[in-house]
């Protein structure tokens, strides 16, 4: 079972605490009337399904309640950094650098 | 009964307690320490049960968890009925009760045993190859037989009468097995201050130590330094001993699972003791010290009854003083089966001849076995087994078979082909294995979590090795977590270095064709079955696996997989590494669903929630039905009264004067803010802006995917706050839904929200008597319908609650829903039902409620729709503000899948007969007279008895159906096929004027 650090709980806690909300970074269109088909069809239904380093969101759902991001492998599954929603994407290098 | 196989005062049993048992239905004597095994072969009992495909006779191969032979079913009393116990891990006790399996009529002549003779039947895959043909007797004759046969044991029946704990550990170090390299590393981490837990799966710590013989540790005999390094754990205040406990499961981040058992192996136990206690321990560095598993021999009869692993022999002998037969043969690729025999004979067992398959064991080893007077077969290799329900006889000839074969006269053969490291818990914890070419064998590689392997389980066999690199392992974790570790040294004497080699199938001079030479006794697969599946062109470890069934069993294939292994590496021509090993999955060993369970039963696996009002319709005698978490009243029958004519009674007592309504369960959110507004402008489809306080509106909810979601009355409070109501099940999936949108995409907005589903009880008063029935109870609300109309909500008192009124109708009669908070909900309610009388009111449950909503065509979310329907599909266009920019789901709704003209549309249906009611679920074709399969165009969604219509009526799906109105459907169902004409979806009182009778 996963340790994750909630960033606005500061506090490192059991995966059962949270649950996972699909990947991170995909923002609404302000105006989704503007995009076409392809691009709204991506909008909803088209993710990276990455191997390796992924972007993702999370809710400390039995804690603070908040959503927030986290970069996380999904070969290890386990968690590289976690961050605030709305802050912008860490950059990979950074991390790996500080790793 | 025979002493003749017990050495009384050798090994760890306690001689003074006797210990009387059973083993189908015969009593036998064994003592306290005894595992029903080493009980058994005390008394001279080998055969323990028939193997599962075969039903060959078969005994005891080992003398740990891996045991994959001697599989007994236990009664632990009442109730508590367990197939499939290894004997080797079964602790007697006064009055055990055991018993063989697959069998019939009994362990000795037993008629299943007639598969063995028709082996060529069951060879790899034989469940896709041999039942084939005639198809007809599928059905009828091999399934049924299958399903008679297949199984190992039988399953108990009756409900589980233990109770299970379970809980939560932290600790600085966990050290899994309890060996002498898991004992070092305990001391060392111990000594050093660290917080550990070490756990062993036996009932005493120790593990080769038990049955060690030769080697001294700091001058001790290996048991004496046993005996002293446990009490000096027990010493230290910050080491916990688990003995009996196996760890299951090596999870992310050094999470792992043990299975603590606790009164399997006691006579008595006290009231409420539980039977196993399953712990979540979180270590900050793990120690593996699991050791190794011994590997058998493949050769033709190498399942008989007798034929064991050599190291066991030598466990059951210094362990628990029993000598396993009078009469052995060893057969061995590896060094410590000689010592094996080497005990056995110093026991006073004659040891006919120690069979080496290789041509050069060490000199050392042979000299000792001659001034032991055990003849030496070097080279040599056996090739057959006699005797029906015990071995007689071995068969052995040289290797280079160019000799006359010998048959020598035994009643147990001890095998040894080699030692493999036991990685499993590695494995789970994703650490990759590493093949060591020089020693043919998988080692752990680089681990992912923070861990240690040590001892034979990282490949280092021997005393002095394990307790060297368990000290280290010890000391190194502790020093990792901040303690000062000092080195210890063990100074080993009188130590044998062992190695050996691998054989695949043993070489032979007869027919290899027709040998049984098993590689997994628990599924009964042969080295010939392996060979055959690759011929057959299975050439992944993972298919050859799963398409022989190898290493599948219940043992995970420990003694097993790298026998399957190797042949099929041989065969595949490749080499092993590349071949692979499959992948070993938790747990460990076989483990109970109540250790799972735990406290998680009945009330505690899953809650029933119940609304305030919940006693009062049990009182009642109302049944009830599960929704979501929730009980809910179903209906009230009266004495004798069919659900039929309840539900009846209770439609009619609504259209025609009054009824009542437990509506508590509504989900219930409170939108509240300065942009309370805009927000469920943004999230529901309608718009909201110009709703006045006071007033409420029909919301629906879509999907970003333009997909109906959710519904509900809401009503505006104020400027600034909304009462919104959700579906019963769909509360918690809005709230959520909501708080994503409002924290991540409009973090600007001014808005909070509050579930307050259980602070309020909601009454639903429905029919024409309802606001006569209110009028004098309520306080500061005007219920005229000028000033509360239909979808309006105001706030004032009720017998002196505080309330919010809705004027709203789920069942198309005026309405009413009288929210108050939760612990004035049963005074509210009785207090309405006492003055209702007047009006003959009666209390409604949700059938009641589905019917009348049914007959008005309202939704039920989830029933008529299943996530595929947009509003238009539904009927609901009419709820999208069409001024409004955007909304979540507007633009998939201009998507062009979502305009076509074909989609699935919520319709009426009226069935020719108005007596059927058609099944809920049944699919829809527009021609009963096409060829199967046909082409279904629909499903019913809703159906049900109208009382009021007098007869059936029913919602369905069925495509482009808004444009069929009028056209005829048909409905397959079992008796027979139903036609239905398609209709509008609101059959009574379309006009809408019953909401203000």
């Amino acid at each position: 079972m996963l340790l994750i650090r909630c960033p606005y709980c500061n506090a490192e806690r059991p995966e059962v605490e949270f649950v996972y909300a699909g990947e991170a970074h995909i923002v609404r269109p302000v105006d989704p009337s503007q995009t076409d088909d392809d691009q709204w069809r991506d909008h909803l239904y088209v993710r990276n399904n990455a191997r390796g380093l992924h972007f993702e969101r999370w809710r400390h759902i039995h804690g603070c309640a908040r959503f927030f991001n986290a970069l996380r492998d999904t070969v290890s599954d386990k968690f590289v950094t976690t961050y605030k929603a709305g802050l912008p994407r860490p950059r990979i290098e950074d991390i790996k650098e500080s790793m | 009964m025979t002493k003749a196989h017990r050495i009384v005062g050798r090994g760890r049993i306690d001689a003074s307690r006797p210990v009387h048992f059973t083993f189908n239905g015969v009593e036998y004597q064994g003592y306290r320490g005894d595992t029903l095994a080493s009980a058994l072969m005390a008394n001279g009992v080998h055969l323990v049960g028939r193997s599962f495909k075969y039903h060959r006779p078969r005994g005891i191969l080992g003398a740990g968890s891996e045991e994959p032979n001697a599989l007994v079913g236990v009664t632990h009393g009442q109730g508590r009925f367990e197939p499939n116990t290894r004997a080797t891990m079964l602790e007697i006790y006064p009055g055990l009760a055991t018993r063989s399996q697959n069998h019939w009529p009994s362990l000795k002549w037993d008629v299943g045993a007639i598969n063995d003779a028709l082996y060529m039947l069951f060879s790899a895959g034989f469940y896709y190859k041999t039942f084939m043909w005639p198809k007809a007797f599928w059905t009828k004759v091999y399934e049924p037989f299958i399903r008679r046969a297949a199984g190992l044991g039988t399953a108990p029946f009756e409900p589980d009468p233990d109770s299970y704990a379970s809980r939560f550990a932290h600790c600085d170090i966990l050290v899994v097995g309890g060996g002498p390299a898991g004992i070092a590393a305990a001391l060392a981490a111990g000594r050093a201050g660290a917080k550990v837990i070490l756990v062993d799966e036996h009932a005493d710590l120790g593990g080769s130590l038990l049955s060690e013989t030769d080697a001294t540790i700091a001058g001790l005999t290996g048991q004496q330094w046993l005996d002293e390094a446990l009490a000096a754990l027990a010493d230290l205040p910050n080491v916990t001993l688990l003995s009996r406990t196996t760890a299951i499961g090596y999870y992310h981040e050094n999470f792992v699972g043990l299975c603590e058992r606790i009164t399997d192996h006691l006579e008595h136990s006290s009231v409420g003791t539980p039977r196993e206690r399953l712990w979540k321990v979180r270590a900050g560095q793990v120690v593996l010290a699991q050791g190794s598993i011994e590997r058998p021999l493949v050769f033709d009869g190498n399942d008989r009854p007798g034929v064991m692993l050599a190291g066991a022999a030598r466990t059951y002998l210094n362990r628990y003083g029993v000598t396993v037969g009078e009469r052995a043969v060893v057969v061995t690729s590896h060094d410590s089966a000689w010592l094996a025999a080497f005990d056995m004979a110093k026991a006073g067992v004659k040891v006919e001849a120690i069979v080496d398959l290789r041509s050069d064991p060490s000199v050392d080893l042979q000299e000792r076995a001659r001034v032991l007077g055990i003849q030496i077969l070097v080279g040599w290799t056996v090739t057959g087994t006699r005797g029906r329900l015990r071995i007689k006889s071995v068969r052995v000839c040289p290797v280079d078979l160019g000799g006359d074969a010998h048959i020598l006269s035994c009643d147990v053969l001890l095998m040894c082909g080699g030692w493999t490291p036991s990685l499993h818990l590695f494995s789970h914890s994703m650490g990759k294995l590493r093949w060591d070419e020089s020693e043919q064998r998988f080692l752990p590689g680089d681990h992912v979590e923070a861990s240690r392997t040590v001892g034979a389980g990282n490949g280092s066999f021997g005393l002095a090795a394990a307790l060297a690199e368990g000290d280290q392992a010890g000391a190194a974790a502790a020093r990792e977590l901040g303690y000062d570790s000092a080195p210890a040294t063990y100074q080993v004497n009188g130590e044998f270095a062992l190695s050996g080699r691998y054989f695949n199938e043993l070489p032979t001079d007869r027919n290899p064709g027709k040998a049984k030479a098993f590689v997994d006794f628990q599924n009964d697969v042969t080295a010939k079955d392996i060979r055959l599946a690759v011929r057959e062109g299975f050439r992944s470890i993972e298919h050859v696996k799963r398409y022989t069934t190898n290493g599948m069993a219940t043992d995970q294939g420990k003694t097993s997989n790298m026998n399957g292994l190797a042949i099929a590496a041989d065969a595949v021509g490749r080499p092993m590494p590349e071949v692979g090993l499959t992948t070993f999955r938790p747990p460990y060993t076989p483990t109970t669903f109540g250790a799972f369970a735990g406290y998680a039963r009945n009330g505690l696996f899953e809650v029933t929630r119940k609304t305030p009002i919940d006693q009062w319709a049990e009182s009642e005698g109302a049944i009830f039905e599960p929704v979501s978490l929730w009980r809910r009243a179903w209906y009230f029958p009266k004495a004798g009264e069919t659900m039929h004519a309840a539900v009846a009674r209770e439609c009619a007592a609504v259209r025609s004067s009054i009824g009542m309504f437990d509506a508590s369960t509504l989900g219930k959110i409170e939108v509240v803010g300065p942009d309370a507004a805009e927000f469920m402008n943004r999230l529901y489809t309608n718009p909201w802006t110009k709703l006045a306080p006071g007033r409420c509106k029909y919301g629906l909810l879509l999907g970003e995917d333009g997909f109906i979601r959710d519904d509900g009355v809401i009503g505006r409070l104020a400027q600034d706050r909304f009462h919104v109501t959700t579906t019963t099940g769909g509360a918690a999936r809005v709230l959520n839904m909501m708080e994503d949108y409002l924290q991540t995409e409009w973090p600007d907005l001014k808005v909070w929200l509050t579930s307050t589903t259980e602070q309020w009880a909601v009454i639903a008063l429905n029919g024409p008597n309802s606001r006569k029935l209110l009028e004098p109870l309520v306080e500061g609300i005007d219920l005229s319908d000028e000033q509360l109309p239909h979808m309006a909500v105001a706030e004032g008192s009720i017998c002196g609650i505080p309330t919010r009124l809705f004027r709203v109708s789920f069942t198309g009669e005026r309405g009413y829903e009288v929210n108050v908070p939760a612990r004035y909900g049963r005074a509210v309610w009785e207090t309405l039902y006492e003055s209702g009388q007047e009006y003959g009111i009666v209390a409604y449950g949700t059938e009641t409620m589905h019917v009348l909503r049914a007959e008005k065509g309202y939704i039920i979310i989830g029933q008529d729709t299943d996530g595929t329907l947009t509003p238009n599909d539904a009927g609901l266009g009419w709820t999208i503000g069409k001024t409004k920019p955007d909304f979540v789901g507007k633009r998939s709704l201009a998507r062009p899948d979502m305009l076509k003209d074909d989609r699935k549309q919520l319709v009426g249906l009226l069935t020719s007969d108005p007596t059927v009611i058609l099944e809920e679920g049944a699919q829809i074709v527009f021609d009963p007279d096409q060829p199967i399969p046909m082409r279904m165009v629909g499903h019913v969604t809703s159906s049900y008895w109208s009382e009021s219509l007098g007869r059936s009526i029913a919602l369905a799906v069925i495509e482009a159906g808004s444009r069929r109105i009028g056209e005829v459907v048909h409905i397959p169902m079992p008796d027979r096929t139903h036609a239905a004409v398609i209709s509008q979806t609101v059959f009574f009182d379309p006009q809408n004027s019953r909401i203000n009778a």
